[in-house]
């Protein structure tokens, strides 16, 4: 059995001879929520992207829900879940039809859809709007529905890519209680973010400097670990 | 006269109520927060100020000029930067920053002085196209572009969306000397945190003013008793105190829960039911709201019931 959901050593990306991510190194344990942060320009993104099996290290090695980010990108897409701060919703299909089509995309059978469609509609309280166009629908509604399509599938991991910019402060907690019940079901979750506070939900966080990762550990730690109040401060002292 | 006045302003598109009854204004050199999540109706609010969209209702000035009647005039002496990145992305640092110059009839070395603290971090870059810099030296090049002709009143419509938390930093304190130059700022944010850095602040939603004053006086409207409350388990802890008899509302904030009780009780007397329910490691101290707290108190908490009414 693997204990962790993501294994990473060593990774590094270059692109020419710029390094984008040096030599990253850190496990995230089952059921843990991970907190990636990072400046803009840190490389953030660029480690993502080999965690989700976009794009190939330069060297390293990688292991996310199992499967090695070398050699097995394709098992690795099918395998996780992936929410992205501009919601990969198709605006004109409907709620239903959303959850239908990513439910084919993730190979579900038929019946499978049709249960998870009712799961879906049942947990977030959807029914009521099930046949108007997701455009209509309002940010945070289609933020919680975005967060239960990319789990259509039953991930044991989902990747959160800065996934409440910009949301109402209500429905961004309302969020964060979705994120909660999901890590305490046991599902990972790797959640990149701006916003210092949501920091702090974390179990542990990591912060990129320049490639390198500068930091790692639970919110409190660093707090003491930084002379801190909040990981505000920490993030301002690190990444300044 | 003020800088920016804001006077019963209603627009619509389609069935959406983009603004409603929107009344504000703002002083020279006064830094005004508009605070509010996505689709609360700022940016169209800012469209509005800047003579780009006609309101449905209500009157608007903008530097002594009424934003209709007047809005060639508005449009010399205001400096934009749209929520959307608008600069040229194939035309480096230097040649988006002459073009705006020219397009005003002036240059970049005559008002320099404006400018010189933000344009000489990304100075280094100035050959680098624009669409080639990175999050926030776009939006340092987007603000020095907005005040390239020393506008009188300033609008940024999100500035700070998306962008870390250094920059963000320095992004308002760069505000702040810009402020003490006299120009008048509008600033729209969905950051809370940055409304504490204003001077006075519109909290926002679904496009009505919710409260306007300065962030100390919003802070003391609150006046409900309230607690920061910790423990080892922080989801447990969420249910069990929205459980509890004493509890009116209960609210993450960063490592802490924001628990806002009924009447007035003794922090001991919380952890002692805290205890008594198993929970470990209990911090819990009294506390003043933030302006947070309270755009959670007078926001509404349901956008479907909201959007479907």
């Amino acid at each position: 059995m693997n204990e962790y959901a993501i294994k990473v050593e060593g990774l590094t990306k270059r692109f020419g001879d710029f390094t984008a991510v040096d030599a990253i190194t850190f496990n995230v344990s089952k059921g843990e929520i991970f907190g990636f942060l990072g400046a803009n320009g840190a490389g953030k993104t660029t480690a993502m992207r080999m965690l989700i099996g976009l794009s190939k290290p330069t060297e390293g090695t990688g292991y996310v829900a199992g499967f090695d980010i070398r050699t097995e990108a394709e098992k690795i897409k099918k395998g996780i879940g992936y929410m992205s701060q501009k919601f990969s919703l198709y605006n004109d299909l409907t709620v239903k039809e959303n959850i239908r089509f990513y439910g084919g995309i993730y190979g579900l059978s038929k019946k499978q859809i049709t249960k998870k469609t009712t799961e879906i509609m049942e947990e977030l309280g959807l029914f009521e709007v099930a046949k108007k166009p997701v455009a209509a629908l309002p940010l945070g509604w289609k933020q919680r529905l975005a967060f239960a399509v990319s789990m259509v599938h039953d991930p044991e991991i989902v990747f959160l890519d800065e996934p409440t910019g910009g949301v109402d402060p209500h429905v961004r907690r309302q969020f964060w209680e979705t994120i909660y019940q999901q890590a305490d079901a046991g599902r990972t979750i790797f959640v990149t973010t701006h916003y210092m506070d949501e920091a702090e939900y974390c179990d542990r966080v990591s912060i990129m400097v320049a490639g390198k990762v500068e930091a790692l550990d639970s919110p409190d730690n660093l707090k003491n670990q930084y002379d801190s109040e909040t990981m505000d401060e920490v993030f301002l002292k690190l990444a300044r | 006269m003020s800088a920016i006045t804001a006077a019963h302003i209603s627009k619509s598109f389609g069935e959406v109520r983009a603004l409603q009854d929107v009344s504000l204004s703002v002083e020279h050199g006064e830094l005004f927060g508009l605070i509010g999540p996505d689709g609360a109706g700022k940016s169209t609010l800012f469209r509005i100020l800047t003579t780009l969209l006609l309101a449905d209702e209500g009157e608007a000035s903008v530097a002594g000029h009424p934003v209709v009647k007047e809005y060639k005039k508005i449009r010399r002496k205001v400096g934009y930067m749209p929520g959307k990145f608008s600069l040229y992305q194939d035309l480096s640092v230097q040649e988006n920053l002459t073009f705006f110059a020219t397009i005003f009839g002036t240059t970049i070395e005559a008002n320099y002085e404006l400018i010189q603290d933000i344009y000489v971090q990304i100075e280094p870059f100035k050959t680098r196209l624009a669409g080639k810099l990175s999050g926030g030296m776009k939006q340092k090049l987007a603000l020095c572009c907005a005040l390239i002709h020393k506008p009188e009143v300033l609008f940024l419509d999100e500035p700070t969306t998306g962008v870390d938390a250094v920059s963000r930093k320095e992004f308002w304190e760069m505000l702040q000397r810009l402020k003490e130059k006299g120009i008048a700022i509008l600033v729209s944010t969905p950051y809370m945190d940055e409304a504490e850095l204003c001077d006075r602040i519109a909290l926002i939603q679904h496009g009505k003013i919710l409260q306007t004053d300065s962030p100390a006086r919003l802070r003391t409207s609150y006046t409900h008793p309230l607690y920061a409350v910790k423990a080892a388990d922080t989801y447990r802890l969420l249910k069990g105190l929205r459980e509890a008899i004493y509890t009116r509302s209960v609210l993450p904030f960063g490592g802490f829960l924001h628990l806002s009780t009924r009447d007035i009780m003794d922090p001991e007397q919380i952890k002692n039911d805290l205890d008594r329910k198993g929970f470990s490691n209990i911090e819990i101290k009294k506390i003043e709201a933030t302006v947070e707290d309270v755009f959670l108190e007078l926001s509404e908490t349901d956008e479907l019931k909201t959007a479907t009414r």
